[in-house]
This record gives structure tokens, sequence and C-alpha cells, in this order.
């Protein structure tokens, strides 16, 4: 099927051009990082996790989200989310390949990489993430692919899929679980030591994962003429809204928890992400602006569905994966290091480079959900410019 | 090769490794029993025997010289075996209005804590960094993959990171001491490869004023024993029961 995504148009052409511009000029970045060390980002004794680990931490949740169209389309027998199942599943797909980018440019010594497979160690979440995040990906992956090849040749799915579908569904839980576990069972730092991290961060990749879903559906109907049912985004677009409002619950039921108690050591890292200490306040506007934007996209969501007009959801959806991606990846990995547990409030701002290989991931991610896009575009879509 | 052979070839196969492992297990345990050490070594630290020499960096210096620890200009890359902060940073949860004044400028010695319980071993995912039988949290600088885990789980920010090529940074290159490449983390030994020789801490040893005193938790006639059963002393952070080694008294 692979060879249906080198038939293009020019402009399907320019954007893989484009693509590859990106991750050469992230490649070289690394490169220099791989030369000079992590010294080059922004990370340093005190915030040692930081931009690389952020977007790590989302993209789990976008990659979990999937679920969202899987469930009912395979449980409860959806027949409307048919089109955007299989977008889903290959959103998952990219976004699991771009965490495991994410951790691997994070490593400082990646050539020792293995080494997590030679020494496995039950006791470190990170083994476990591993494990899970790679069965994800490769069951996302036949799943995907084998129901697509069904269809192109024009025959029944395979009856094995059945039962990895039904495996993929908790196992999509499972790995942002697995990843707010990380966080979560480290007694060092407050902030993450709570056990609302696992659910909140399923919440909140519910509302983020669908949001980015629902844009690329659009993207993919306009441009590749796939199709997406109406009432497929209009059900999605319902998820976000209740996953959102459960999310702020959530935030909010944290922050009584630990204003109430009113222990230092646990409000210290609210205080310093939401009032900033001692004149560093940098973390101060992604946190109100996560809020806001939050706040923005619950309204806009609510007002707009029962209409469905695609520019108000387009905006809720945005601001959204805005949101989400601040106060999942940004607020919570950095605010989890300040204050130190020698009680210093150290600086963190990633540098260009760290930005740049950022940027290559995510170019990297595009290209692998083009070409699968393309594929199922060329299978299923009617011509348009694009494909 | 018919089923018959390779049912065979499997079944021998199976025993030849459950042999090996079941020798392995054996030779293990009787390795550990022959090691078991009967130490458990510990550190007490003195603030006022400390204290009587403003300024004094002896330890440090010595620690980070015989350890190939290089310094760095920016902070943000910089390592730290053993370092001093004050007081009210070290133990900001052990302070209160009336004492704050007195511990004002009290500067508190800081390494790691080779904890009973440590946080970090717990989350490595190579198994780089260990608990030793005499307490030691250990580390392996060619096993470390720099996911820097560990230095997020410490409570006690007792690890460092090499975020650049430490080798051009360190002044005189020790050679009896492993350097570092860049992108792995490390911190204090507790001076392990002294230990082997007989010698204690350099830090203990150097210090001109006796401050640090180290030695066997399991003996009871051991100085550290002694002077930590007679006299009142802090951990940092004892409520998160990691079991501290190290230990302050005044």
């Amino acid at each position: 099927m692979i060879e249906k995504a080198l038939k293009g148009g020019s402009r399907y052409w320019l954007w893989i051009g484009f693509l590859f511009v990106l991750i050469i000029v992230g490649f070289l970045s690394y490169l220099k990082q791989l030369a000079h060390g992590l010294g080059i980002t922004g990370m340093g004794r005190d915030v040692s996790w930081g931009l690389y680990i952020a977007n790590f931490t989302f993209f789990v949740g976008v990659a979990a989200s999937a679920v969202v169209v899987v469930l009912p389309y395979y449980i409860h027998d959806y027949k409307r989310f048919k089109g955007i199942t299989i977008l889903g599943e290959f959103l998952a797909i990219s976004a699991v390949i771009m965490t495991i980018l994410f951790i691997f440019v994070d490593l400082g010594a990646p050539s020792r990489v293995l080494n997590i497979i030679l020494y496995p160690s039950p006791s470190s979440l990170l083994f476990w993430d591993m494990v899970v995040l790679t069965g994800y990906l490769i069951l996302n992956i036949i799943i995907g692919w084998w129901s697509l090849d069904a269809e192109d040749k024009e025959m029944e799915q395979p009856r094995w899929i059945r039962p990895l579908v039904y495996i993929s569904i908790p196992w999509a839980i499972s790995i942002h679980t697995v990843t707010a576990f990380i966080y979560s069972g480290l007694i060092a730092r407050s902030f993450w030591h709570t056990a609302l991290l696992a659910p909140r961060f399923l919440a909140s990749a519910f509302a983020s994962g669908p949001s980015l879903l629902i844009i690329l559906s659009l993207i993919a109907k306009r441009w590749a003429g796939l199709e997406v049912e109406r009432d497929a985004i209009k059900k999605v677009s319902v998820i976000i809204a209740y996953a959102l409002a459960i999310h702020i619950f959530f935030v909010l039921v944290e922050i009584f928890t630990v204003f109430y108690g009113d222990m230092p050591a646990h409000t210290d890292h609210f205080r310093f992400l939401f009032l900033g200490v001692t004149g560093k306040r940098f973390l101060v506007p992604w946190a109100w602006g996560s809020v806001i934007c939050a706040l923005i996209a619950f309204i806009t969501l609510l007002k707009n569905s029962d209409r469905l007009n695609e520019k108000p959801l387009v905006f809720a959806c945005i601001l959204t994966i805005l949101s989400i991606w601040a106060e999942k990846g940004i607020g919570l990995v950095i605010a989890g290091f300040i204050p130190t547990p020698l009680d210093e409030i150290p600086r963190y701002y990633p540098t260009l480079f760290e930005v740049l290989i950022c940027i290559g991931i995510y170019a990297t991610g595009f290209l692998v959900l083009t070409v699968l896009y393309k594929i199922a575009a060329s299978i299923r879509g009617k011509n348009r410019p694009f494909s | 090769m018919n089923r018959r052979d390779f049912l065979k070839f499997a079944g021998v196969l199976a025993f030849g490794i459950a042999a090996h492992q079941s020798v392995n297990l054996i030779s293990q345990s009787r390795a550990r029993d022959e090691k078991k050490s009967t130490k458990a070594w510990a550190m007490a630290i003195s603030f006022s025997a400390c204290a009587r020499r403003e300024g004094c960096r002896d330890c440090i210096d010595i620690c980070h010289l015989i350890h190939n620890v290089p310094e760095f200009d920016n902070p943000k890359d910089g390592l730290r075996w053993i370092w001093a902060s004050p007081y009210e940073s070290v133990f900001a949860d052990q302070t209160n209005p009336f004492n704050r004044g007195m511990l004002k400028n009290l500067s508190v010695l800081c390494l790691c804590n080779h904890c009973d319980n440590p946080p970090c071993v717990k989350v490595c995912p190579t198994k780089a960094t260990w608990k030793r039988e005499d307490g030691i949290v250990m580390m392996d600088y060619h096993r470390c993959i720099g996911c820097r885990y560990c230095m997020a789980a410490c409570p006690y920010g007792a690890r460092s990171f090499n975020w650049r090529d430490p080798r051009p940074f360190i002044k005189n290159i020790n050679k009896d001491y492993p350097n570092r490449m860049k992108g792995v983390v490390e911190k204090c030994n507790f001076c392990e490869e002294r230990l082997s020789q007989g010698l204690i801490p350099a830090c203990v040893d150097i210090c001109p004023e006796k401050a640090l005193i180290f030695g066997d938790l399991n003996d009871p006639d051991s100085e550290v024993s002694k002077v930590l059963r007679a006299r009142f002393s802090i951990q940092r952070r004892p409520y998160l029961a990691t079991g501290p080694r190290v230990f302050y008294i005044f």
C-alpha cells in the first residue's frame, strides 16, 4: 500500500518537501546537541527535564486519546465513526513515534539506549513506559494497516483484528497512566506526588487529542477528500467538552486540596506556577494562558454543540490544544522542579536548538501522519487537489 | 530438521539454559554470602565544628579534585558531589521563627545521603545505580543512559549530570579515578575507592575541625555510632522515610 503515498499532486510534494526541510534542520540541531551535550538546551542542574519531556508527556496523551473514537466504533458498533476512526489510529501511530523521539533526544547517552532492554528494570516506570509505548505502536500499526489493506482489496476485515482492537483499548489507557506514574511515583517532587495525576492526564488527553483529531479530520476532508461524517465530528466535539469539564474539575480539586491544607511543600509549586516567586514569573503567563484558553474553549464548545459551525469549533479545538500543552507539558514538568529540593528558584528557558529539535520531531510526526492519511485517502477519498 | 529432532533440540536447549541459570544463581548467592558485608557506612556532620572556619572549602575542593569533578562558570552546567548551602534552604522544614535568626548564616554541608531506601535506585531503567550491601549507593558511569530520572527522584538534589564534556573543565586530572563522558549522571560515592583500600573518605580525612565523622553503624564502638548515640541528630527530610545515612549534629 505504501506506493500510494508516492503518487500525489504538486501541493502534496510541496508539503512533504517543507516537512523534510524542518526535519533536516531539526536533525542538524540534534547533531549539534550530540557534539556539545545537553548543555546546549535550557536544562540544567536544577531543572533537569524541559521541553522534550513536556512534549513527550503531551503526545502520549494524544496517542492515548485514539480510544475516544476506537471504542465507540468497535465496541458500540457506532458506524458513523468509520471515517474518523482510521484517522484516530493513524494519529496515534505518529504521536507514539513522536513520544519515542522526544525521549530519545532527551537521553544524555543515546548510544546506550538498548541498556533499557539489556538490563530490564521492572521497578522503573520508564521501563514500563517503553514496554507500553512500543506495544501500543505495534498494535496500532497492525490494526490500522490491515483494516485499510482489507478495504483496499475489498475484503472483510480479518477476524483476528477484533481481539487486537479489544486489547488496544485498555492499552491506550495504560500508556497515559504509566506516563503519569513516572511523575506521581516520585516522593521528591510534591507537585507530582498526587494520585489524581493519572486521572488528570487522561481527562486532559481526551480533550486535547480529539481536538487535534478534529482539526486533522477537517483538513483531510477538505484537502484529501476523506470521508468524515459530520455527525462523527459533532459527537467528538461533545466528548471534548465533557473531557475538558472533567479536566477543569480535577485541577480545581487539586488546587483546593493543596491550598486548604496550606503546607508550604505543596503550595510552593502552585504559588510559583500561578503567581511567581521573588520576581521570577516566567511560568505565570503559561499558567493563566492555559486557564483562560480552557475556559473559552469550554464555553465555545457548549454554545456550538447543537449547531456545529466549523469556525468556532476549530477555534475551540486550537484553544484546547494550547491550553493542555501549556498545562500538562510546560506547567507540569517545569513547575515540578521549582522550587528545588534546596528551596531555590532556578530559571528555565528553552534554547533555539532545543526548539528546532522539537520542531524537527513535530515535522517527523506530521510526515508519518501525512503518508498514512495519503494512503487512507487514496483508498477511501475522492480525488482532490492534495491527493 | 523434522519435528522430533526439533523437540529434542529445544528440550536440550531449555535444559541447558535452566542449568546455566541455576548454576549462576547458586554461585551468585555464594558470592553474596562471602562478600556479605557487616558494614553499614554512615556519616555525622557537626554544624558547630564546621562553622568554626568560615569560608573553609577544604572538603569540597579535595573531593572534587580526587574525583575529577569539573568546574563550570555557568551554574546551570555545574556538577557537585559535596557542597554547602544555607541551613534555611537545606532544612527549610526544620526552622521556626525563633531559630531562624540564630541559624541565618549557618552553612550546611550536603552530599548524597546514601539512603537505606534510595528513591533514585528504584527509578533507574538500566540498574546503572544500585545500593551495595554496605549501604553505599553506587553509579555505573558506563551503563547510565542519561535519562535523569534519578535526578527527578532524588529529594536532596544530590545528583549531577554532565551537561557538557567535563574533561576540558577539570583542572588537574586524577589518573587514579575515572573521569566521565558527557551525558551521564554522577554523585558522591562515599569514597568507596578509598574505603576498599582501608582509608576513610577524603572529606572526613581533610577536615581541620574534625567536623565530619565517618564509620560503621554496625560496629557499636565506631566513632559515628558513639556520637549518634550520645548526641541529638537530625536528617534531611526524614518524613520521606528514605533513611538518610548522613546525620547532622549541633
